[in-house]
């Protein structure tokens, strides 16, 4: 292998600028471009070889597209949906870019399988390949991960609801559930805190996972090397071998074209809808988890009452480990799929128990006419909130000054004086402090109603040096307007 | 694609598929237009991107929207100045704040609407109007000032400021802005 090596640095020609060897001489960067694209490959380029680095480069959009929405995000619960309402309404290519994050979601669920497929079909989790086959397995749980807790996020009715049933899912493992679903929701009910909580684990922790789970898969996939073709023993290869450059390079940038023209084509004329804000009391919204949740969603319908230890518990448990533990299950050399009936009998068992679970879901909505009627409302009631323009929130200043009005008539006729006496000009709209002069927000804390007349009769020489001007009221307003103040928090 | 080599060696296993040494150009220029196409889609893909970052630079996020002071109609047969509170919406990126400000409308020298901010422009008290007078009189420091906001006396250094106004289907729409107190010449501050 040495020499083939030695052979292989030829294949490039050495860059002859001035500026590129210094680079070089520094960083090596030329032996890691060589290492990556001199990766032999038995057997030769196949174009079932790409959706890993498909994976990859979804996953490089994910990351730009979401530190990009992260300019105008907040996640909180007063906030989340207005900035992401803001960012689909309102902000230029802010649709466009949601879109791709959200369709890219979809994207890397579909091409992850299609990635676990081709592993297993090839039966490439064979030969020593155990770790690597693990770290994949994780990945995978991360990913889900990442689709399960952005979905949160935009905090609308079908987000909200969605995360309401995930969580009450995970609830009903026996003895760790309900802790799980507190831990999870950072309580016992839905609220801004479960939106902190999956926002971390959105942007800081599973991503910090997944940086490290992919340079492992990596690292473990170019240790192990490439599986090669199904007809050969992993560890003896006949075939001929071939470089990843140029030839496997062009077909994975075939698909990687392909995502992007796809998710392209798709964001741009169908764009990613944005339901009104989550309404916890309505009990009327009907649920439904994103398409690569429903096959579970459907599964645990079926498991109520006693037996449901069996059905949300046993079996994905079962499952589950079957498949983490398959290369050290399944020790034997073939790889040929027609040689292995039984590992190819459990993918197609499993993959059709998926996709008509996941059917059955949809069949099942659209036969019973209530449940038909009430997505169908849902559906129009998104489309009629895309319709409407951005509406800004009401920033809490002003929404506390307008309670004023409400609560106390006194209150309401000093805030009325405390603008016409152009207060707010030095102390701000309902008393929150500029440059010119101090808030009045908590004064009442200070100084009592016969303080504040005082004041206001008499102000201190601090007070006439920063320009407060003598307040001259008739006593009736003068009233009102301390009673303003007063109401000021 | 590549050309390939003659295997006659007894294990091809070891043997890689590679070009010759005459394709070394061809791979270099593949190479070369590979980055160029990766340059181009990254090109494209930044457009949305930069769009997106810039949004807050190039369209206004924040800004003080005109607000209506009442239909022209009102306002035809006006001989003095008349007190209107008006709603100011201030828009901050995805949030918004609504207060309230006294504003008069008056009538210049050549009968033309205007409006008065009621902030005194000596040190920003409420003026009122002071109807036996016929006069503008600042309770704070005694300034006074004509019914059109020319200053006739007082500390002030210039006479009330006028706001900009703007006519929309017969409404009478005003921005309303703060000025600097205490100089001769009108100073936008906020």
């Amino acid at each position: 292998m040495d020499s083939t090596q030695k052979d292989q640095s030829n294949l490039l020609p050495p860059p002859q600028t001035g500026v590129w060897n210094w680079l070089n001489r520094r960083t090596g960067l030329d032996d890691l471009l060589r290492t990556a694209l001199d990766e032999p490959i038995p057997g030769g380029a196949r174009f079932a070889y790409v959706f890993g680095s498909g994976l990859l480069f979804i996953f490089l959009s994910q990351i730009i597209t979401g530190v990009f929405l992260a300019l105008y995000y907040v996640p909180s619960a007063d906030h989340a949906h207005t900035t992401v309402a803001y960012i689909t309404k309102a902000v230029t290519a802010g649709s466009f870019l949601r879109s791709l994050h959200a369709y890219g979601a979809s994207a890397m669920v579909i091409v992850l399988l299609l990635h676990l497929s081709q592993t297993y079909i090839y039966g490439a989790y064979k030969g020593r390949r155990e770790i690597l086959w693990l770290s994949g397995c994780v990945l995978f749980a991360l990913v889900l991960g990442m689709a399960f807790t952005g979905y949160l996020l935009p905090w609308d009715q079908r987000a909200y609801f969605a995360t309401a049933v995930g969580t009450n899912a995970a609830g009903e493992i026996p003895v760790i559930g309900e802790t799980a679903k507190r831990m999870m929701r950072g309580g016992t009910d839905m609220g801004t805190l479960t939106i902190s909580r999956f926002f971390v684990a959105h942007v800081f922790l599973i991503p910090a996972c997944i940086f490290a789970l992919v340079a492992s898969h990596l690292l473990l996939f170019r240790k192990a090397g490439a599986a090669g073709p199904v007809s050969e023993h992993p560890s003896d290869l006949k075939q001929k071998t071939e470089l990843f450059y140029p030839r496997q390079v062009l077909m994975d940038l075939a698909l990687t074209a392909l995502l992007i023209i796809g998710l392209g084509v798709l964001c741009f004329f169908a764009p990613m809808q944005l339901g009104p804000p989550a309404n916890p009391a309505d009990a009327q919204y009907i649920p439904r988890p994103e398409w690569y949740y429903l096959p579970i969603f459907q599964w645990l319908k079926y498991w109520r009452g006693a037996a449901s230890v069996v059905g949300v518990l046993v079996i994905p448990t079962v499952l589950v480990a079957a498949v983490i533990a398959l290369p050290f299950l399944d020790r034997g050399i073939e790889r040929r799929p027609w040689k292995r009936p039984v590992a190819m009998g459990a993918y197609a068992f499993v993959l059709c128990a998926l996709v008509g679970l996941g059917l059955r879901s949809q069949y099942l909505d659209k036969h019973d006419p209530d449940v038909a009627k009430q997505l169908v409302k849902q559906e129009t009631e998104e489309q009629e909130y895309m319709r409407k323009p951005f509406e800004p929130e009401l920033s809490p200043g002003s929404l506390a000054a307008a309670n004023v009005a409400l609560a106390n008539p006194l209150a309401a006729k000093g805030k009325t004086i405390f603008e016409a006496q152009s207060c707010n000009a030095c102390h701000g709209d309902a008393g929150v402090g500029t440059a010119a002069a101090p808030a009045l927000v908590g004064i009442a804390a200070r100084f009592s109603s016969d303080q504040l007349a005082q004041l206001f009769a008499h102000a201190t020489a601090k007070m006439t040096a920063g320009g407060m001007p003598r307040i001259d009221l008739p006593p009736d307003d003068l009233k009102a307007l301390i009673a303003y103040v007063e109401s000021l928090k | 694609m590549a050309g390939v080599a003659d295997h006659s060696s007894k294990n091809p296993a070891r043997e890689i598929s590679r070009p010759d040494p005459a394709s070394g150009n061809r791979r270099s220029f593949l190479g070369a237009l590979l980055g160029l196409g990766s340059v181009l889609v990254g090109g494209l893909f930044s457009v949305p991107l930069i769009r997106f970052t810039l949004f807050p630079l190039l369209r206004r996020t924040t800004e003080v929207k005109r607000s209506p002071v009442g239909t022209l109609g009102e306002f035809s047969t006006l001989n003095e100045p008349v007190m209107r509170t008006i709603q100011i919406e201030q828009v901050d990126g995805w949030r918004k704040a609504i207060s309230e400000k006294a504003v008069y409308i008056t009538k210049d020298q050549q009968g033309q609407l205007r409006v008065l901010t009621s902030v005194c422009p000596h040190l920003g008290c409420t003026v009122p109007w002071n109807k036996e007078k016929n006069q503008f009189i600042c309770p704070c420091h005694g300034a006074t000032y004509m019914p059109d906001g020319t200053r006739i006396s007082g500390p002030s250094l210039r006479g009330m400021d006028t706001l900009e106004t703007s006519i929309q289907n017969g409404q009478l729409l005003v921005r309303f802005q703060y000025f600097r107190q205490l100089v001769a010449d009108k100073e936008v501050i906020g």
